[in-house]
């Protein structure tokens, strides 16, 4: 087994499954952060906008089309 | 938590439209993190609500609309990257313009490097990230929406997460700069 005896870590060869672990639960937190961030925002009105006319367009179309 | 009608009950354009309106806040948030550009993210979200609305006949009520809009907006998203000539980048050849993030030098991981190492990601890996890690989709979801199995989702997760974790703890070895080829060379490196 190629186990490294630990008094050979030195350096740059530090035991790094705890940094793994905290990159790994930076990685997890940053993205839900990046995620809510945009998730928390108020809807922008050019999306409430085109609802609208989208609703409207197809009431107005259905309209003629159902007599 | 999603697939639950609301009190007003399914049916009717009035809560489709109400429906997708509540699901537009998770439809951005999906968009943004998948492109990094807000505005570009917009133009997507808006094409994507075009073509659900065109075809909401195919929704069924009652069932997960954050799912159904999700599968518009990621394919609309993959189809226009086709159609701009931008083929979806194959995962390695991307990832050789190597990164020079330094987060760890600072302590701790500042946003704009992150969002940076994320843009670095395959699109499918990236993809996968967010819907299983932020989204809140079951991998069988994600696999659904992904037009993919189960099994391919799994994978791409672990691969955008390791691949992230490459990008971002190069600098573990900071003394050294981000050449990741320095700590590869292990023991023989002291001989010198």
């Amino acid at each position: 087994m190629p186990l490294n005896p630990p008094q050979k870590t030195t350096g740059s060869a530090r035991p790094s499954a705890q940094k793994t672990d905290d990159v790994n639960a930076q990685i997890s937190s940053k993205l839900h952060q990046l995620y809510e961030t945009v998730r928390e925002e108020e809807i922008p009105d050019r999306f409430l906008d085109l609802l609208e006319k989208l609703d409207e367009a197809e009431k107005a179309s259905g309209r003629e089309t159902s007599k | 938590m999603n697939a639950a009608p609301g009190p007003d009950g399914p049916a009717e354009g009035l809560s489709f439209k109400r429906e997708m309106l509540s699901n537009l806040p998770n439809l951005r948030a999906f968009a943004v993190s998948l492109i990094g550009s807000p505005d570009r993210a917009d133009d997507l979200v808006q094409d994507a609500i075009m073509k659900a609305w065109g075809k909401q006949e195919s929704f069924t009520p009652g069932t997960n609309m954050k799912a159904w809009l999700f599968t518009i907006l990621r394919n609309e998203f993959y189809s226009q990257m086709r159609k701009k000539g931008r083929e979806v980048q194959d995962s390695d050849g991307y990832f050789a313009e190597r990164l020079s993030v330094h987060p760890a030098q600072y302590g701790s991981l500042d946003m704009r490097d992150f969002r940076r190492a994320l843009e670095q990601l395959p699109d499918d890996q990236r993809e996968a990230l967010i819907l299983i890690g932020a989204s809140g989709f079951a991998y069988e979801e994600a696999a659904e929406i992904c037009g993919c199995k189960t099994g391919t989702v799994k994978s791409r997760v672990n691969r955008a997460r390791q691949r992230l974790q490459e990008i971002l703890s190069v600098s573990g070895a900071a003394d050294y700069g981000p050449d990741p080829e320095v700590g590869q060379v292990s023991d023989t490196a002291f001989v010198v």
